[in-house]
């Protein structure tokens, strides 16, 4: 392999700008965590097999594995450093924290940016729309029941409605 | 921490017979089985969770490995010359630069960190390369020569039987067998005779793997000073580091730092130390620079560790009434190519069957043969799935052939309680006959098993129980030693701060909260206030790592008493201060109060300060050895627990018959936990646990392809991407109703058993029982992929037996068992007879 | 990491600009639209093109047409997942959107083309492996290699057609537009695959798939039905698409593909037979599923077991014909 060099180029990730000088054959996973050091992006295949390496590109969840760095050039990027609101964390990481929904944390910020996605489109998602639409991100702790019911609990709180979780939720039957 | 005068201080509380609080009412905990977020919970969700490939460090090197192509192989040369000219490699390693063995089994040290004269399997390691990037490093591995002399492969345990030469090992019993046992407990010939009915089967259970999400990665620094910094992803730094210092000998042990990272993922597939973290380790020595490595997920599947292929022979006879009377079991384990944890888990295939229900005389005989496969090692439930699939499913196969109910069956055989198993294992509290009852009830499984009801597509549903137990765990370390398999210290300074260290390494289980939550009810503080330091082996103490389902209970117990401990201390300062007897002072929401008068007491913060004035610097250590075990004979060291759990799940199928595709739309779980610390999370491991379960039943498996061309076998991994191994996703995720059921044990903090691992080992043989139910025939094989439904249908159409799974066993001579008498015969847990060993081969 | 080899990037702003560039570089060169596919080939190093032209900036590819007739035009570069959420070609065209919603994940739908999954290069698992998995058997005949694994006496390769929606468009007959340095031509879709692992397309290198049309609605009824383990991620291991030209309730004409069963879209030639002239029944349906067994080339390099694969063509025939009712 030659040394392929560097080029520039600036990429807006989470509102900010950010001129970085990267080799051209990069996807924009390996950009995000070498070199603008956002490792909150995972990985677990880097061949579109898991989506734990799923980031919005103008609003639309991707897998950043198989996204060539240079394509993302002037879009609007975001990562799971995006979600928070400073120091107020979005409603899906709060539920995924009080849920347990985050176990092993490795798949979770994949599944943040996707379920992120859903909710902005569909206020009120129904379970099967939850499992259709997170069917492209694997996780291995949860068993993913976790995950289904802190994405419908943030639903609720986002639209607005005092939820709390199900008791069988936390306790069992 | 140094305490300034020791003698100042009040002497630890002694134990009572209850140390560690089992029998505490519910009502009376504040932290304790309430749903508290996980004290590592918020930087998880914000993607600040530091897993091991998150770390740089400047002028780091990026290294690779070069692994075989060859399944068996003796190394005719290595040539590395090229790769080292390549413009951007820093640094070579290959056999010679890492000679001396290991493995994480003191018995077996049979792995090297890079082959010296022969591989083993394809993707066992021959060079390391650091470059300054990946790509580079990537690269110059392509350049390197091996010139491999192809030797014979052996590739399943009927051809490792049959293949005395060439040993894929020179150490073990004889050709290629590892390990064998061979014990026996109680009268078997005499509980057969005494049976009403025998029934005998052959099981297979094919490997599966862990399939962390997180594939392993390691980071490496020998600084300036001479000390060598390891942070990786594993969930047993101090058994790494005891692998560390004997591969990098001379470095002393105290120069050498083992940082376990957070685990992104684990499940038992990082608990041995692996050739990638001591490359990197030398990779730094030899560099002077950082040296990063991070696996592929194909690297992942060469790493392994997973479980064992186990062909299985069962024997059981029983009573008209189903009450077992003898059990007669035997384990053949495909291992792999090294031993890793392996002697342990043939011993696991045998010691936990007598746990779940009473197994009057017990006769167990196992043996693990080397293959030229990826090792095989300890994945969630550890060598204790594959017995209870063929035992659970044989059970079912009775309860029909007695006319019975396979619920009634089980609860007629009940293990009991506060008792002495036949192979002198010590169960405490039981909670099983409960979970079956939960279950039953839950699923309306009296009036809906046998029905066959079609649902709108034509499916046929059908109804599987099953049962199992799991330790809390094991009673005995891996090398052998009298020192604690925990220690926790605690630091509590003036601030109110409360930080605990602690050897244990959290994978996404929960183990940095369970310190909090323990520390945090005895304390009586906020535990999302406490600051958690874990798995760092220069700052904590030894914790043996997250393995066995162990944490909870010897971490717990330790955490436990650590902080007992430091109540003891703040509390004589702040009695003093407040002019209250010590024993009246209640910890409780921060605050340090009189029981009889609450409004009389101090913040947390300020008793600590009146402590600290008093008796100087405050410091604590809490440390936990298991109970001594009652089984004295050769092997009994392998099953012995602190406590055992208990689960039972029903699981529902839907069966078409036209093609055998099946799918399970509902699970029904009980698991009996002792005592929940946080009901979230204990709720968290069951599901997931279940969710393990189910993919391994329905499709996980380590597939090898075996071609042979021009004389020429080809034997490798079939499958080793995210894509082909086949784990369940959101769409295959069945609806589950958990039952979380308490039935306190004496030997856990608060009265905790495990949770981890018991969840998943009933989901296995439920879905074959359900598939009989369903449709009426029978898969002794896990998985119970579709394509060997249909063959059971097609079979039973045909009107052969309706009913796909192995037949027959490898020839093995077991020689003389080992012959133990019962407790009911009035052993003592010792063997009466002294078998002949076959040592000619044996090293 | 995988990680990609090192490549200039080029990215053309019309069809006529990809196409030089392509023609520029030859065989060094490779067009890539979504790169859902041709990515993980290059990390894998099963193609390693050193120039790739992405077709991410040419806006004449990302349009979807309702044709006056009624029928649909998509551009090679609309998004699998844009199909999906479209109202007209869900309500027209419900066995295509299907199929579109079969491929992989939503989240590679969110990426992945019409045009890309059209020409999703052939599958086998002793292809679709990394450089050092496929060193360890000495590689094969579609790459690096000499022999196919899947039959080593054949002196084909064997590589499994596994594009949900070829079947589909096959069955449709649905037309493609290509571009190349000669100029323009259409080509009714079966005719761009060919029955071979590595040379699977009819379609010359150099040219470019800009465009699938459909036809219009009205007068057949079509379906799609795919076999595999997982309800996601999946490719499938059969895929049956159908489509059915009916006058009153009499068949006059059938298309039968299946996917996943050969290095093509294979017609279930019988199977169309059976069905022309008469109704649609149940025993209708059974006859002519069960003459689907013999076409279905199943080889062992896929997931799930051959000769099951092949055991089950015929109900997963009959279920797609019946979805056709």
């Amino acid at each position: 392999m030659t040394d392929p060099g560097k080029v520039l180029a600036t990429f807006f990730v989470n509102g900010e700008r950010h001129e970085c000088a990267f080799a051209p054959h990069k996807t924009l996973l390996e950009v995000l965590r070498e070199d603008l050091q956002l490792t909150g992006t995972k990985h677990g295949c880097e061949l579109g097999e898991c989506g734990a390496c799923t980031v919005q590109i103008d609003g639309v969840p991707v897998l950043s594995c198989l996204v060539v760095a240079l394509e993302a050039v002037g879009k609007q990027i975001r990562t799971v450093e995006g979600l928070a609101d400073g120091p107020t964390l979005h409603p899906l990481q709060e539920t995924f924290a009080d849920l347990g929904a985050a176990q092993c944390g490795y798949c979770t910020p994949g599944v943040l940016m996707t379920a992120e996605a859903l909710l902005r489109r569909d206020r009120c998602p129904s379970r099967d729309t939850i499992k259709q639409c997170l069917a492209g991100n694997l996780c291995r702790c949860t068993g993913y029941l976790k995950i289904f019911e802190a994405v419908e609990l943030a639903a609720a709180r986002l639209r607005g409605e005092p939820a709390e979780p199900r008791k069988e939720t936390i306790h069992g039957s | 921490m140094v305490l300034d005068d020791p003698a100042a201080r009040p002497a630890p509380q002694a134990r009572t017979d209850a140390p560690w609080r089992h029998d505490v009412k519910k009502e009376d905990l504040k932290v304790i089985g309430k749903p508290i977020r996980k004290v590592d919970a918020r930087s998880k969700v914000s993607g600040l969770t530091r897993f091991a490939d998150d770390l740089t460090l400047p002028r780091m090197l990026h290294m690779k490995l070069l692994r075989s192509t060859q399944a068996h192989a003796r190394i005719r040369h290595l040539d590395v010359s090229k790769a080292r000219a390549l413009p951007g490699v820093k640094g070579v390693l290959t056999g010679n630069d890492l000679p001396i063995p290991f493995g994480i089994l003191p018995v077996s040290q049979d792995e090297h960190a890079l082959c010296p004269d022969k591989v083993r399997f394809v993707g066992d390691p021959v060079v390391a390369i650091a470059a300054s990037t990946e790509d580079i490093a990537w690269d110059a591995c392509r350049l390197v020569e091996v010139d491999y002399e192809p030797l014979p492969t052996v590739g399943s345990v009927h051809e490792a039987a049959a293949t005395e030469e060439p040993r894929i090992h020179d150490y073990g019993v004889r050709g290629n067998i590892h390990r064998l046992e061979n014990l026996e407990f109680g009268d078997l010939a005499g509980g057969f005779a005494a049976s009403d009915h025998v029934r005998e089967d052959t099981f297979f259970f094919e490997g599966n793997t862990h399939l962390p999400m997180e594939q392993h990665a390691t980071l490496a620094f020998f600084d300036r000073d001479g000390k060598l910094t390891v942070w990786s992803s594993t969930q047993t730094p101090h058994y790494l580091h005891k692998a560390l210092t004997r591969v990098l000998h001379p470095l002393p042990a105290h120069h050498i730092r083992v940082i376990a990272c957070p685990n992104g993922g684990g499940f038992g597939g990082k608990s041995d130390p692996f050739n990638h973290e001591i490359c990197a380790a030398k990779m730094t020595i030899l560099t002077g620079r950082p040296v990063k490595i991070a696996l592929t997920r194909e690297e992942v599947f060469w790493c392994h560790r997973g479980r064992h292929p186990v062909l299985m022979k069962a024997r059981v006879g029983v009573s008209k009434t189903g009450r077992i009377k003898a059990l007669d079991f035997q384990s053949y384990l495909d291992g792999g190519a090294y031993g890793s944890y392996g002697t342990a888990s043939t011993f696991y295939t045998g010691a936990l069957q007598t746990v779940t229900y009473a197994v009057e005389n017990y006769h167990f005989r196992g043996v693990r043969f080397f293959t030229n496969k990826a090792p095989c090692g300890p994945k969630r439930g550890h060598g204790t799935p594959q017995p209870r699939f063929a035992l659970e499913v044989l059970l079912d196969k009775i309860a029909h052939d007695l006319g019975l109910d396979p619920a009634q069956i089980r609860l007629d055989n009940l293990a009991p309680r506060d008792s002495l198993t036949a192979n002198f294992l010590r169960i405490g509290s039981m909670g099983l006959g409960p979970c079956i009852q939960k279950v039953v009830e839950g699923s309306s499984w009296k009036t809906r098993r046998g029905t066959r009801e079609k649902t709108a597509d034509g499916w046929i549903r059908g109804y599987g129980l099953a049962c199992s137990s799991y330790l809390s765990g094991a009673g005995l370390p891996i090398y052998w030693n009298g020192m604690p398999h925990s220690g926790v210290q605690l630091k509590v300074d003036r601030s109110g701060l409360v930080t605990a260290f602690c050897g244990s390494t959290d994978i996404g289980q929960g183990s940095d909260s369970v310190l909090g939550w323990i520390i945090g009810e005895v304390l009586g503080i906020d535990p999302l206030g406490i600051r958690v330091v874990t798995s760092d082996t220069d700052l904590t103490p030894v914790d043996l790592g997250s393995y066995s389902s162990r944490v909870t209970v010897m971490t717990g117990n330790a955490a436990m008493q650590a902080a007992e401990r430091a109540r003891e201390i703040i509390a004589r300062g702040a009695a003093e201060h407040l002019g209250v007897p010590p024993s009246r002072l209640v910890f409780a929401d921060a605050r340090v109060f009189d029981a009889e008068d609450p409004q009389k007491g101090v913040s947390f913060a300020d008793a600590v300060i009146a402590a600290e004035s008093r008796y100087g610097t405050i410091g604590t250590v809490g440390s936990y050895t298991p109970p001594k075990t009652a089984a004295k004979f050769r092997g009994g060291g392998v099953g012995p627990s602190p406590s055992y759990s208990y689960s039972a799940a029903v699981v529902e199928v839907e069966v078409d018959p036209a093609t055998g595709v099946y799918r399970v739309p509902r699970i029904w779980v009980a698991h009996d936990i002792g005592r929940s610390l946080n009901a979230a999370v204990a709720m968290g491991q069951i599901e997931g646990g279940v969710y393990m379960g189910l993919g391994e039943a329905m499709m996980e498996e380590m597939a090898y392809r075996d071609r042979t061309h021009k004389g020429q076998r080809v034997f490798v991994h079939k499958i080793p991407s995210l894509l082909e191994y086949k784990s369940p996703s959101t769409l295959e995720m069945p609806d589950i109703t958990t039952y979380v059921v308490e039935d306190p044990d004496r030997n856990g903090p608060f009265g905790a058993k495990e949770v981890g691992q018991g969840p998943l080992l009933p989901i296995m043989p439920a879905v074959a029982n359900a598939v009989f139910d369903a449709v009426g025939v029978r898969v002794d094989e896990i998985p119970v992929s579709f394509e060997k439904v249909f063959a059971a249908l097609e079979a039973q159409k045909n009107g052969k037996p309706g009913r796909y799974g192995p037949d027959n066993v490898p020839p093995v001579d077991f020689g003389d068992s080992l012959k133990v008498k019962t407790p009911w015969q009035g052993g003592d847990g010792t063997a009466w007879n002294e078998p002949k060993r076959d040592k000619k081969a044996a090293r | 990491m995988l990680r990609l080899p090192t490549f200039t990037f080029h990215r053309p702003k019309t069809a006529a600009e990809a196409v030089r560039i392509k023609c520029d570089h030859g065989n060094e060169a490779m067009y890539v639209a979504g790169g859902t596919d041709l990515y993980p080939n290059m990390k894998r190093r099963q193609q390693t093109p050193t120039h790739v032209v992405s077709l991410g900036e040419i806006g004449e590819l990302r349009s979807i047409d309702v044709r006056k007739d009624g029928g649909v035009s998509l551009g090679a570069m609309v998004l699998l997942s844009q199909i999906e959420a479209h109202p007209y070609l869900r309500q027209h065209y419900p066995a295509f959107v299907h199929a579109v919603a079969e491929i992989s994940t939503p989240l590679l739908r969110n990426m992945g083309t019409i045009g890309g999954n059209l020409l999703l290069d052939t599958r086998c698992t002793y292809y679709d492996q990394t450089h050092e998995w496929r060193e360890s058997i000495d590689f094969c005949m579609k790459k690096d290699g000499a022999i196919c694994w899947v039959a080593p006496g054949s002196p084909r390769c064997w590589a499994v057609q596994s594009s949900d929606t070829v079947p589909v468009v096959c069955a449709l007959e649905a037309t493609v537009d290509l571009v190349g340095p000669q100029g323009a031509r259409s080509l009714v879709a079966g005719e761009l695959y060919r029955d071979d692992g590595i040379q699977y397309l009819t379609k010359k290198p150099e040219e470019l798939l800009t465009r699938l049309h459909l036809p219009a609605p009205g007068g057949w009824q079509a379906s799609y039905v795919k076999l595999r383990r997982r309800g996601t991620f999946d490719f499938p291991v059969l895929g049956v698409g159908a489509c059915l030209w009916m006058s009153g309730k009499t068949i006059t004409k059938a298309n039968v593909r299946l996917g996943g069963a050969g290095s093509y879209a294979i017609p279930a030639a019988e199977t169309e037979k059976a069905l022309v002239g008469r109704e649609l029944t149940d025993e209708v349906i059974a006859a002519a599923g069960a003459l689907a067994m013999k076409p279905a080339r199943t080889m062992d390099n896929t997931d799930l077991d051959v000769y099951w694969r092949r055991k089950v063509a015929p109900v997963y025939v009959a279920r797609a014909l019946q979805a056709c009712r």
